[in-house]
C-alpha cells in the first residue's frame, strides 16, 4: 500500500502488520499521555514527588537518555571532524537515536517544571552563574542542532528526493554538516558537563558536592566521560534490537565493535577518574566536613551496594569487556558489556539526582525515601513510546541504514 | 566561601531552652504569608475526581510550613532521656546555596538587610533550589492553593498568594519590614537605622515564652547583637560554610552538638 513511500531497495513488513505494531505504541503513548494531562491540568502532586524530594524519577530519566543520546554528538564529532570514515554506517542512527533522547528529554523537563508556561524565563532572565541555565541553553540549542541533521534524513525520503530542489537542499546540507557536528559537539559536551555541574555545585549537600579546577566541580567532567563511554554503544544496541524485531541485518559488525571500542576506550577513562574522585571523596571532603564514608548509604533503599554496582559491576566490567578485543568481536558479550554500561550510567543518574537529596544533612533530620508512583512511570513510558514511534517512522519510509541493501 | 555582606543584617537568635514546641510561631506564620492549607478536594477542579484525592496536612512532606519545628533527643534512655525543640525559619545565609543554582533569578539576595529573595511571578517551578537547600526551608505549591469557604475572608492583604507550581520560602514577614520602613519615613526616623522592636516578624512577635529573638545583627542597639556572639550561640551546619543569617542557642551540649555533625566553629569547607 505504501510501498512506494520505502526507501531505495529495501524490504518492508505489510502494511496490516505496521499498524498493528503502530498501534500498540500508541496504546502504551496514550496511557503516557492520559499521566501527562493529569499533572498539567491538577498539578504535580499527581506525582509521587515531595518537598524532599524535589527531583525525582523525571529528573533520572532526563538525565539518563541525555547521557545514551550522547552518542549523536561524539559519534558526529568522530566522522565529520576526525573524519572516522566507517561510522558513516550508523551515523543516521545515532542521530536519529539523540534527536528522540533529546526531544523526549525537553518533553519530560515541560512535565516536570511547575510553570511550563514561563520555561521560556531562562532565556528571558537567565542566571549566568546557574548549571541549569546552561542546561537550558544548551539542550534547546542543541535540539535545534539535532532538528538540522536530521533534516537531511527527511529530504532523502524517495518520493521527495525526485524534486530538484529538496534534493539539492539535502545535498548541501550534507555537505555543511560538519559545522553542525561541531557546533553540536561543543553545546552537548558543555551541557552533559552541566549537568554533572548542576550537583557537584550543591555546596549544601555532602553526597554531591565536589571541588573541581576553576568554576566546573568535578562531576562536570564526569558527566561528561560517562555519556561519551555509553552513548555509543545505547545506538548499537538500538540497532542490535531494531536487526532482532526487523529480521534483517542493518549494520556491519565491524561498525558496532567500533562503537564498542570508541565507547570502551572512553569508559576506561570515566573509570579511572570516577574512582579517583570517589576516594577523594570519601578520604578528603567528606572528613573535613565532619562525615564519613558509612554515613552516606541508608538501608537497602540506598545502600552501598547501588555505588558498587555502578562502579564494579556496570563500570569496571563492560569496561573490560569492550578495549578488549577478544571480547567485544562477539556479538553476545558486546551486547552483555553495552546493557551493563549503559544501565551503569543510569545509575549513576539516579544515585546523583535521588541520593543526594535523600541524605538528611541536618544532624537531628531523618532519612526519607522517594518512589515514584504511576504518573511518572506512565509519562516516561509515553516518550518511550514516542521513540518508538518515530524510530518505527524513520526505519520504514527513510533511508537510515545505508548498508541495509547490500547486507540483505 | 563568598558572603554577602550588607550594612544592615537582619537576623534572628533563638533559644532552644526557651521553646517549648507548642507550634505557635507556625500557625502564626501560616497566617501572616497567607500560606495554603491542605486540602483534600478541590471543588474547583472536575478533573480532580479522575485521579486520587489531594494531599491533606496529614503528608507532612507535602505541607508548606515557612516556619518548622523539629524535635531534637539526647538520644539516651530514661531517665537521662532529654528533647529540645528547634523552630526552622529560612536561614538567610550569606552563602545561600539556593540563590546561584536559580536558572532565572527568581531569588536572589541583594537587598539591604540580606534578606533571601523570593520571586513568585518569576519562579519556574524547577525546585532546583530545594535540592540545594539543606536546611528544607524552601517549599513547592504541589496543588492549586486553596482555603476551604470563608477562610478566604482572613487573607493578609499584604502579603500576595502564590499560585500552584513555584517555591515559597520564608522571606523574615517581608511585608512587615516594608511597612516598619514606611512608619520609620512617616515619622521622620531613618528607615535604614529602624529601633529594636520596629520591625518584628509574625513568630517572634507570637512565640509565648519569648524564644525567639529578632534583630539588626550589625546594631549594637540590638538584643541580637549581642546574643548571637554567646558562647552558647550557634548555627546549623556552620561547616558547610552557608553563614546562616539565623542562630540557635542553648545551654545544653548536646543541643549545640546536634547543630554541626561535631564539627562547629570551622571556617567553612
Amino acid at each position: 500500500m505504501d510501498s512506494k513511500l520505502f526507501p531505495e531497495g529495501v524490504q518492508r513488513c505489510g502494511f496490516g502488520q505496521f499498524l498493528i505494531w503502530t498501534a500498540v505504541i500508541l496504546g502504551f503513548f496514550t496511557w503516557g499521555l492520559y499521566s501527562a494531562v493529569l499533572v498539567l491540568y491538577n498539578g504535580i502532586g499527581t506525582t509521587g514527588l515531595d518537598n524532599y524530594f524535589g527531583f525525582g524519577a523525571w529528573i533520572t530519566f532526563d538525565l539518563a537518555v541525555i547521557a545514551l543520546g550522547a552518542g549523536a554528538f561524539f559519534t558526529g564529532l568522530l566522522k565529520y571532524i576526525l573524519k572516522i570514515k566507517q561510522l558513516e554506517k550508523i551515523i543516521n542512527l545515532t542521530v536519529v537515536v539523540g534527536f528522540i533522547c533529546y526531544s523526549g528529554a525537553m518533553l519530560v523537563l515541560t512535565l516536570d517544571i511547575g510553570q511550563p508556561g514561563r520555561a521560556w524565563f531562562g532565556y528571558w532572565h537567565p542566571n549566568v552563574h546557574s548549571m541549569l541555565t546552561e542546561v537550558i541553553f544548551c539542550i534547546t540549542c542543541y535540539c535545534t542542532v539535532l532538528i538540522i541533521e536530521f533534516i537531511p534524513l527527511v529530504l532523502e525520503q524517495k518520493q521527495w528526493n525526485k524534486i530538484p530542489f529538496i534534493h539539492a537542499l539535502a545535498h548541501n546540507m550534507h555537505i555543511n554538516m560538519a559545522l553542525f557536528a561541531g557546533l553540536g559537539a561543543f553545546l552537548s559536551t558543555f551541557h552533559q558537563g552541566s549537568l554533572g555541574g548542576m550537583y557537584g555545585v550543591l555546596i549544601g549537600r555532602p553526597f554531591a558536592f565536589r571541588e573541581g579546577f576553576f568554576i566546573w566541580p568535578w562531576t562536570f567532567f564526569l558527566f561528561i566521560l560517562s555519556a561519551v563511554g555509553s552513548g555509543p554503544v545505547f545506538t548499537v544496541l538500538v540497532c542490535g534490537f531494531m536487526e532482532k524485531l526487523t529480521g534483517k541485518k542493518l549494520v556491519d559488525f565491524k561498525t558496532k565493535a567500533l562503537m564498542g571500542k570508541i565507547a570502551g576506550t572512553m569508559l576506561c577513562v570515566y573509570m579511572f577518574f570516577k574512582i579517583l574522585d570517589t576516594w577523594a571523596w570519601a578520604n578528603g571532603y567528606l572528613p573535613s566536613v565532619g562525615l564519613t564514608f558509612d554515613q552516606m548509604f541508608y538501608g537497602v533503599i540506598y545502600g552501598k551496594w547501588l555505588l558498587w554496582t555502578e562502579i564494579v559491576l556496570c563500570g569496571v566490567v563492560p569496561a573490560i569487556m569492550l578495549i578488549t578485543p577478544a571480547i567485544r568481536n562477539r556479538p553476545a558479550l558486546l551486547y552483555t558489556a553495552a546493557l551493563l554500561d549503559c544501565f551503569g550510567v543510569c545509575v549513576n543518574r539516579y544515585i546523583f539526582t535521588v541520593q543526594t537529596i535523600a541524605f538528611p544533612v541536618m544532624p537531628f533530620d531523618a532519612w526519607q525515601t522517594y518512589a515514584p508512583n504511576w504518573v511518572e512511570y506512565a509519562s516516561s513510558i509515553m516518550i518511550v513510546a514516542y521513540g518508538f514511534l518515530v524510530l518505527t517512522l524513520v526505519y520504514r519510509y527513510l533511508p537510515l541504514f545505508p548498508q541495509e541493501r547490500e547486507l540483505n | 566561601m563568598h558572603v554577602k555582606e550588607f550594612k544592615i543584617k537582619w537576623g534572628m537568635v533563638i533559644d532552644i531552652d526557651k521553646c517549648t514546641g507548642c507550634g505557635a510561631c507556625m500557625v502564626g506564620c501560616q497566617v501572616e504569608n497567607n500560606i495554603a492549607p491542605m486540602t483534600k478536594s478541590d471543588p474547583y477542579n472536575y478533573a480532580q475526581a479522575l485521579t486520587k484525592d489531594r494531599d491533606d496536612a496529614s503528608n507532612k512532606l507535602r505541607t508548606l510550613t515557612w516556619m518548622n519545628v523539629y524535635e531534637l533527643s539526647n538520644g539516651k534512655a530514661f531517665p537521662e532521656h532529654e528533647t529540645a525543640y528547634l523552630p526552622r525559619p529560612c536561614m538567610q545565609c550569606g552563602n545561600p546555596a539556593c540563590v546561584p543554582v536559580c536558572p532565572v533569578v527568581a531569588t536572589d539576595k541583594n537587598e539591604e538587610g540580606g534578606i533571601v529573595s523570593q520571586i513568585y511571578p518569576r519562579c519556574i517551578g524547577c525546585r532546583y533550589c530545594m535540592a540545594a537547600c539543606p536546611y528544607h526551608a524552601r517549599y513547592f505549591n504541589w496543588w492549586d492553593p486553596l482555603w476551604p469557604e470563608g477562610m478566604d475572608k482572613g487573607l493578609s492583604p499584604a502579603a500576595s498568594v502564590r499560585p500552584r507550581g513555584v517555591v515559597e520560602k520564608c522571606n523574615f514577614c517581608h511585608s512587615r519590614y516594608m511597612e516598619a520602613k514606611n512608619q520609620a519615613r512617616m515619622d521622620g526616623e531613618d528607615p535604614m537605622n529602624l529601633s529594636e522592636g520596629a520591625y518584628t516578624t509574625a513568630c517572634q512577635e507570637i512565640c509565648p515564652t519569648g524564644a525567639i529573638h529578632f534583630g539588626d545583627l550589625n546594631n549594637p542597639e540590638h538584643a541580637v547583637h549581642e546574643l548571637h556572639k554567646s558562647p552558647n550561640a550557634f548555627r546549623l551546619l556552620e561547616k558547610l560554610g552557608l553563614s546562616p543569617q539565623v542562630y540557635y542557642m542553648s545551654e545544653r551540649e548536646w543541643v549545640r552538638k546536634q547543630g554541626d555533625n561535631y564539627n562547629a566553629g570551622g571556617s567553612g569547607h
